[in-house]
């Protein structure tokens, strides 16, 4: 399979780590990735904020050139996929919106190929026999929370799984040997820019989610967004600092950093070694140093 | 020369709004055949009649066209002016200028030519109009009520009090139906089971009324006052004559199943009768639990069956009556809120449903009344009620409101306070909607003697925090989000129609609607018939209601019902199909497709070139034909014809406004 690489701004600076071990699991799954020429922002945040069309023409202009490539493309962000998703949508459904976006990307995007997150091209459509014969280190049975974060699979009907209890990162765990535990908070907001702009309010929702992962006994929270990622590993020094009692210590992985170790990667050129939250002594609890 | 009568009605403004009724009026006295035409303000009010009947003196009218509303609306009341007037009421037309025309055309101009090719459609056809005699049937007086729930059993009383006999066919073991389930009714709060079970003896005892348990209506024939219905007496494996009710089967029998009528909170044997006060009150063996059926071993009740009843080789059985009319109150179901991922899809044992909430506090339930958590059996001490679960949520539920729960939610909320001293409830409201008697009264007093606290706004999620329910929504009027720490939710499921809804209606011939509740003939006007002459509606079968409408409702079925029975010959309509015997090849197509067994053959006599011989034909019974119309066009030859819709009738109309 080939996909249209589309990184977005994430994966080539603070997602890097999600970057390097996409590449390795695409190359253990027979997945070629071609990067997208001369790609621009998704629009997220920002751009689809500030106006309806701008938001849906700036993905659309990445579509439009993997089309010429006739390629589909595969975004591992969250939030680029989200993005694009929505315009594919968009552009499939109205003839109206489909020229409109034409006239100011000035390129034709057909809506013939489409988006899928990472998740979807490394686990759905890979298939769970696969990735299980791939795995030459068992996970061991380490207790993980994955966490979809809130643009994942949503809004409902464009997502890939249930937008209330998705499965698909769980089903991966458990294919390499851990153990996906059942908890409520998987498709809870990770505080995006809050914990930047608003403090009180981003840091508490990060503060509960890491709470009720420990609570239910998870030794390590998997996510496939970087800013979820971001958030979730960066701040728990802050709240550490900020919050009394707090005392965060919750290694967090983008999966495919589990998969890639898991089909016998070294972690390190994962890029495991870049979080913020320390990952040794649970990589070296279950074997997978 | 025909003699052709026109008057153009005003209905107000209603059509002289958008149609020039004075010119239509004018052009149509120029039509072939039409000796007189006017307009008038009401033609269907007395007056408006009178003019009708001076001007079939006056002018000699041999037929009469009226341009006014649907036929749908007044044709019979038209037709009975033209009886009074001494003309036979079949040889009148209605051209629809209202529902046709006026309502839906803007434009005046454009409006009026079309209301005068409607006319002179009609003043074409009723030229060839014929008079036809209504014929008459026989009526069976009995009533068939479908569903022994409140309403069905309102519905059974009634109308055997009115001296009628009545059977009452119950899919469960027992009558009884969800008010049997329900502890106190709303807003009295007097105990459902002390105000129903009286009502379930009344009409066991009932002499006109038999009681059908257990069974279910297999296949209806036949039409109005006249219905041959076959009906399933499912194999009950106890023999009713044999057994006393004692008890000593269920005692003994060491299955234990969850119990249907607790909801799966509490359990039931093998062979039982869903609760004490069932009636009747004989058990039913349930074959797919019990040991006996299962691998052949047991068999305890019938050893200990003091009257020999219980028969393990007992089957069903098929029956077939007749039936004059037939009142269908099968009642409804609870909503599933499996759907709601946000509710934890229904994996949460201590978010529980109204119905269960009824169980629960039951004292006959399976907690002897004492509100327990389902899943630790300690007493809540934090409720949180969430109202519209299904209902008022096109994404994931029903549209309509459900009618009932924003009352029982008061009703919980007041005896969890009455209750758990010291408990607190919090309820979670889209509207408050309390229109009933009382109603609003007995919410105020749930919100501020009893202290619950309601609050606007929906919940968005609920999880599990240790032994907790975490409860999380917005208070939509501070406009911030809230969250309780709770230790048992209720949730208020929606109403919705049997899941069997549609396969009954379509057994019964009656429609139903996109959330298969089904449909009354008239919203307003006919709220308890369907379009189906001599079946009736009651309760929540026609769409969510409380106790008090549905028993209201059920008087109002009964009393329709009596009205039918009560005659002793009924009209049926002068427009049947008709056959051409002289072109007739005796096919018998048209006897396989007439879903009213209305066509027979039968074997005529003629004269064939100076012999006589015999030739089979078609026949229609008058009496069963309904008018459908199916057979005219299933005739190759062209010679069956509905009267008064004749193919000369049809022709004449399309000519008229074709050519």
């Amino acid at each position: 399979m080939k996909y249209a690489y589309y990184p977005g701004c994430s994966l080539h600076s603070t997602g890097i780590e999600y970057d390097m071990s996409s590449q390795l699991v695409a190359g253990k799954l027979g997945v070629e990735l071609k990067e997208i020429p001369d790609w621009n922002c998704c629009g997220a945040s920002a751009g689809h904020t500030t106006n309806h069309l701008l938001g849906l023409a700036l993905p659309a202009r990445n579509l439009a050139i993997a089309e010429k490539e006739g390629l589909d493309v595969m975004a591992p962000c969250a939030s680029c996929y989200n993005r694009m998703k929505t315009s594919e949508v968009a552009v499939k459904s109205s003839q109206e919106t489909k020229a409109r976006v034409a006239e100011v990307t000035e390129m034709e995007y057909e809506g013939k190929v489409g988006v899928k997150s990472a998740l979807e091209v490394f686990v759905k459509d890979a298939g769970l026999d696969t990735i299980k014969s791939l795995t030459v280190k068992n996970l061991g049975g380490m207790k993980i929370a994955a966490y979809y974060g809130c643009l994942l699979v949503r809004p409902v009907g464009i997502g890939f799984d249930d937008p209330e209890n998705p499965m698909t990162m769980d089903d991966m765990v458990t294919a390499l040997g851990g153990e996906a535990v059942d908890w409520p908070f998987k498709t809870e907001c990770c505080g995006a820019s809050l914990p930047t702009a608003r403090e009180k309010v981003g840091l508490k929702l990060v503060y509960d989610i890491l709470t009720i992962a420990q609570s239910v006994g998870a030794e390590a929270v998997v996510t496939a967004c970087p800013l979820c990622f971001m958030n979730l590993d960066m701040r728990q020094n802050d709240l550490n600092k900020k919050v009394d009692n707090a005392n965060f210590h919750l290694p967090i992985f983008y999966f495919t950093e589990l998969m890639a170790i898991a089909f016998g990667e070294k972690p390190a050129k994962a890029g495991v070694g870049k979080h913020f939250v320390d990952t040794s002594s649970v990589l070296a609890k279950y074997n997978l140093k | 020369m025909r003699r052709v009568g026109v008057f153009v009605c005003h209905c107000g403004s209603n059509i002289a709004g958008t149609v020039d009724v004075e010119r239509v009026a004018k052009e149509a006295c120029k039509f072939p055949n039409v000796v007189f035409a006017t307009d008038y303000k009401y033609m269907c009010s007395e007056p408006g009649q009178q003019v009708i009947k001076d001007a079939i003196k006056e002018h000699n009218l041999d037929r009469v066209v009226v341009a006014s509303c649907s036929p749908r609306m007044h044709e019979p009341t038209f037709r009975r002016c033209l009886e009074s007037a001494g003309m036979n009421p079949y040889l009148f037309e209605m051209a629809n200028i209202r529902e046709h025309c006026s309502w839906v055309h803007p434009d005046k101009e454009k409006g009026t030519v079309k209301a005068i090719d409607l006319v002179r459609k009609a003043a074409a056809k009723v030229v060839k109009d014929e008079p036809l005699q209504k014929s008459s049937i026989g009526i069976t007086k009995r009533a068939l009520v479908i569903g022994g729930g409140i309403a069905g059993i309102q519905v059974a009383l009634d109308i055997a009090d009115a001296g009628f006999p009545v059977t009452i066919v119950e899919k469960e073991p027992t009558i009884g139906g969800r008010m049997a389930q329900i502890d106190k009714t709303f807003p009295t709060l007097d105990c459902s089971a002390c105000i129903l079970t009286p009502k379930m003896v009344d009409a066991s005892q009932h002499p006109n009324i038999e009681i059908l348990s257990y069974s279910e209506v297999e296949k209806v024939e036949g039409y109005v006052g006249n219905f041959n219905i076959t009906i399933r007496k499912k194999a009950r494996s106890v023999d009713m004559s044999k057994c006393t009710g004692c008890g000593t089967c269920w005692e003994k029998c060491p299955t234990k199943v969850d119990s249907e009528f607790d909801m799966g909170l509490g359990k039931r044997k093998a062979i039982y009768t869903p609760f004490p006060q069932a009636v009747p009150n004989k058990p039913v063996i349930d074959r797919i639990h019990c040991t006996k059926f299962k691998n052949g071993k047991c068999g305890i009740c019938q050893k200990f069956c003091p009257t020999g009843a219980v028969d393990f080789e007992q089957q069903d059985e098929l029956i077939t009556e007749k039936y004059g009319a037939i009142v269908v109150s099968t009642g409804f179901n609870q909503f599933d809120h499996s759907v709601y991922g946000e509710y934890g899809y229904g994996k949460y044992p201590d978010v529980i449903t109204g119905l269960h909430f009824e169980r629960l506090i039951n004292a006959s339930g399976p907690t002897m009344g004492k509100i327990k958590r389902p899943s630790d059996h300690k007493i809540p001490e934090t409720v949180v009620f969430v109202k519209c679960v299904g209902s008022r949520d096109e994404a994931k539920g029903k549209s309509y409101c459900s009618r009932t729960c924003c009352m029982y939610t008061a009703k919980h909320a007041t005896l969890v306070h009455e209750k758990i001293p010291g408990s607190k409830s919090y309820i979670f409201y889209m509207d408050v909607r309390t229109p009933g008697k009382g109603y609003e009264e007995f919410y105020k007093r749930t919100a501020e003697e009893y202290e619950a606290q309601y609050i606007r706004g929906r919940v968005s999620k609920i999880y599990q925090k240790g032994d907790k329910l975490m409860v999380r929504g917005e208070d939509s009027l501070i406009g911030r989000p809230v969250e309780i720490e709770a230790d048992m939710v209720v949730l208020a499921n929606a109403m919705v129609a049997r899941e069997d809804a549609g396969d009954l209606a379509r057994t019964l011939g009656i429609s139903y609607d996109k959330d298969n509740f089904f449909t009354e003939a008239h919203p307003k006007l006919r709220p308890v018939e369907t379009h189906t002459a001599g079946v009736f509606l009651a309760g929540a079968c026609q769409g969510p209601k409380d106790i008090p409408d549905s028993v209201a409702q059920a008087g109002a079925a009964a009393s329709k019902a009596i009205g039918l029975l009560s005659k002793t010959q009924m009209e049926s309509d002068a427009i049947v199909s008709n056959v051409d015997e002289s072109r007739c090849s005796g096919c018998m197509i048209c006897k396989g497709i007439c879903p009213y067994k209305a066509i027979d053959a039968k074997i005529i006599t003629e004269r064939i070139g100076g012999k006589m011989a015999e030739r089979q034909v078609a026949e229609v019974n008058k009496s069963l034909c309904q008018g459908c119309g199916a057979c005219t066009v299933a005739c190759r030859a062209g010679c069956l014809n509905l009267l008064g819709f004749t193919n000369e009738q049809i022709l004449a109309e399309v000519e008229a406004v074709c050519l």
